[in-house]
């Protein structure tokens, strides 16, 4: 009986709630509806709430020069917890709210969960921090936009690097067998093969977490290569080149953004010295960057956090198409995302046919007296 | 043939820090049948106790081999204190029961202490100090083999000596040994075995606190999963050589340090596990009771 009480008590608070939240659609489009959606609480939320604050500062500009072609821009914020359950209800949140354009979601994973429901209600969504190559490259989001750069974009920047800048053209390519590590080695060897400028001499997995890679140090050597290529974290990458070091084996070392983290340089130590890491690029020449990060200060009393000068781009981005094509329709706004340049903190960027901002990539760093610092 | 030496050294140095860990296993399983999975937590400690005292003694300058010698000390007795304590509390009170609780009470053991690590201390690596040195006299042949893979062996090699003396010929060696072949009547002829098991437990840790110690200064760094797969790879190695004989684990333990080293230079080192274990399967199809082991006849 006691069970049955609360069942209903449970069940007329589901109501009230529904009563409740109803009035506050009103359905009336006479504002443009910006939604952000990503992890705006939990454990990720550091890399949501700068993508809310970076909308805020570029739509409170925005209306405060009267809006855009006349319409005042209404800033919707919904919650995923980077959760795809929970996008899915999110992205059905904001679809139902007559949302015009979202900013987010930030996690991949939330992302491709909720993008279906975005797609078959033709709202254009631009992402500053999902890095999924299965957004862009698989073609079934023809809605999707982001101004990060894809994972596929990683392995050529290594290549390139080690290749071009270095001038080493016998590669080493290992990877921790990982689903992160080894599709950014079998991306660099394929990149090799297809531009035919080097030559990999080795190309391996190894055992994450193995108790040494003293083995596999002397195959590297064996191999005759002059740069090893490493797609993996840190943990194993600071045994390798710890056990290089202690082998007198002194060639460059190139890897992906799971190493350019200070704590590689941390457990490392020494032998830490002179290994290339590619990471997210580096806008910090960038005017419009700087300037975006001053505002977030004053406005909000606090660093801008990750992730920011990618949403700042990317609301600069769909306000800008929204003005010029006169519409919040999807074509009208695809075609200016993709024909007109548009400048924003993460450079002067417009969009390629897949949806990833042209001209947004990866940055090379060098540790240099234990910090990671930009190569010029 | 630089190139074979320095694989033949990679796979003894694994293959020794292999056989300080599965020492600790064949030994328990010799005396008491039970396989002890928290040993790969024991040897983990020992790793985690040898950086905190090592990072303490050098912030206060101690000289090199101060911090060596004092990390060493209480990294074993640390470690024995463990194993000593996990005995008593996970093992001794099920030692009549089936046997299938005591390794359920290891395994249980294992996750607790993998746990209490990972709260106590912190999930991130660490960076391990290099507590031994880069030789002055090993330069010429630094490219080839490290001061720290000959350190590895030469220790190992004196800590087996050692062991071999106590278990031949000291008084709690024959105990154990007498133990080992039938307790009952080991009890019966006056050995208190529950000091024999006490004694397996503190010399088996304290054996893989120092392969703790010596790989953690070879790679540097540690974290608190390090003892899961370690752990894994040198129970492997004990049932190779035989669990329950000392010299089968020693033995076992660098064939499979020595196979995945050669599988690794000379084929490939995304199937460096699938060569290890294929190895064992087949030396246990030939050999069930792996290759120093006594064949079991089971006492009905």
């Amino acid at each position: 009986m006691k069970f049955n009480f609360s069942g209903k008590l449970v069940s007329a608070a589901a109501c009230l709630c529904i009563a409740l939240s109803a009035p506050a659609l009103s359905l009336a489009q006479d504002t443009i509806r910006f939604g952000v959606a990503g992890a705006h609480s939990g454990d990720l939320a550091s890399y949501g709430l700068p993508s809310v604050n970076a909308a805020k500062l570029v739509i409170d500009k925005v209306n405060a020069n009267g809006g855009i072609n006349g319409k005042m821009v209404e800033l919707l914020v919904e919650d995923d917890v980077c959760k795809p359950e929970v996008a899915t209800n999110t992205a059905t949140k904001l679809v139902s709210d007559k949302v015009d354009v979202v900013l987010g979601h930030i996690c991949s994973g939330a992302t491709i969960a909720a993008m279906p429901i975005y797609k078959d209600a033709g709202v254009l969504v631009m992402s500053p921090s999902a890095t999924s190559d299965e957004l862009t490259y698989s073609g079934n989001y023809p809605n999707f936009f982001r101004t990060i750069a894809p994972n596929a974009a990683q392995s050529p920047a290594m290549v390139d690097f080690a290749i071009d800048k270095l001038g080493l053209t016998k590669l080493a390519i290992i990877h921790d067998k990982g689903d992160y590590g080894k599709p950014l080695a079998e991306g660099a060897k394929a990149y090799v093969e297809k531009t035919g400028k080097g030559e990999v001499v080795l190309f391996e997995g190894i055992t994450p977490g193995a108790m040494d890679y003293g083995a596999i140090v002397n195959k590297i050597k064996q191999s005759g290569a002059n740069v090893v290529i490493f797609g993996g974290y840190h943990p194993e990458a600071s045994k390798i080149v710890t056990l290089m070091k202690k082998k007198r084996f002194d060639i460059k070392f190139v890897s992906d953004d799971g190493v350019k983290d200070d704590t590689f340089i941390k457990v490392a130590g020494e032998a830490a010295e002179g290994v290339y890491a590619a990471g997210p690029q580096d806008n910090s020449q960038n005017a419009m960057a700087i300037a975006a990060k001053e505002e977030h200060k004053k406005v909000f009393g606090a660093d801008a956090g990750a992730f920011f000068e990618g949403a700042y781009a990317a609301a600069v981005a769909m306000l800008n198409a929204i003005e010029k094509a006169g519409s919040t329709d999807l074509a009208a706004l695809t075609a200016v995302l993709q024909s007109e340049k548009v400048a924003t903190p993460v450079g002067e960027i417009n969009f390629d046919e897949k949806g990833d901002a042209i001209g947004v990539g990866f940055s090379m760093y060098v540790v240099e007296n234990g910090q990671y610092v930009v190569v010029q | 043939m630089d190139y074979f030496i320095e694989l033949l050294f990679s796979g003894l140095t694994r293959g020794s820090i292999y056989a300080l860990i599965a020492l600790g296993y064949t030994m328990v399983y010799g005396i008491i049948g039970l396989i002890n999975f928290a040993h790969g937590e024991i040897y983990m400690i020992g790793a985690f106790t040898a950086f905190i005292v090592a990072t303490v003694l050098s912030i206060y300058g101690f000289p090199l081999l101060a911090i060596v010698i004092i990390a060493g000390l209480a990294a074993v007795v640390w470690s024995s204190s463990y194993g000593y304590t996990i005995e008593k509390v996970a093992y001794k009170p099920l030692r009549h029961a089936p046997r299938l609780s005591p390794l359920i009470s290891a395994i249980g053991m294992s996750i607790f202490l993998q746990n209490y690590v990972l709260l106590a201390q912190t999930s991130d690596f660490l960076p391990f100090p290099a507590l031994i040195p880069d030789f002055a006299f090993m330069e010429p042949v630094a490219h080839i083999v490290g001061s720290t893979d000959v350190a590895i062996l030469v220790t190992t090699f004196v800590v087996m000596i050692i062991l071999t003396v106590i278990i031949k010929f000291s008084k709690i060696g024959k105990a154990m040994r007498a133990t080992s072949q039938d307790r009952t009547m080991a009890t019966l002829v006056g050995i208190n075995v529950n000091q024999v098991i006490s004694a397996t437990f503190i010399v088996g840790s304290s054996l893989a606190a120092i392969g703790g110690l010596l790989i953690a200064s070879h790679i540097g760094q540690i974290n608190f999963y390090i003892g899961f797969l370690a752990g894994i790879k040198a129970f492997t190695a004990a049932v190779l050589g035989g669990i329950g004989s000392i010299p089968g684990a020693v033995l076992g333990s660098l064939i499979l340090g020595l196979t995945e080293s050669f599988a690794t230079g000379y084929v490939t080192s995304d199937y460096e596990d699938v060569f290890a274990f294929t190895l064992l399967v087949l030396i246990l199809i030939f050999k069930p009771s792996g290759l120093l082991g006594k064949a079991a006849n089971q006492k009905v």
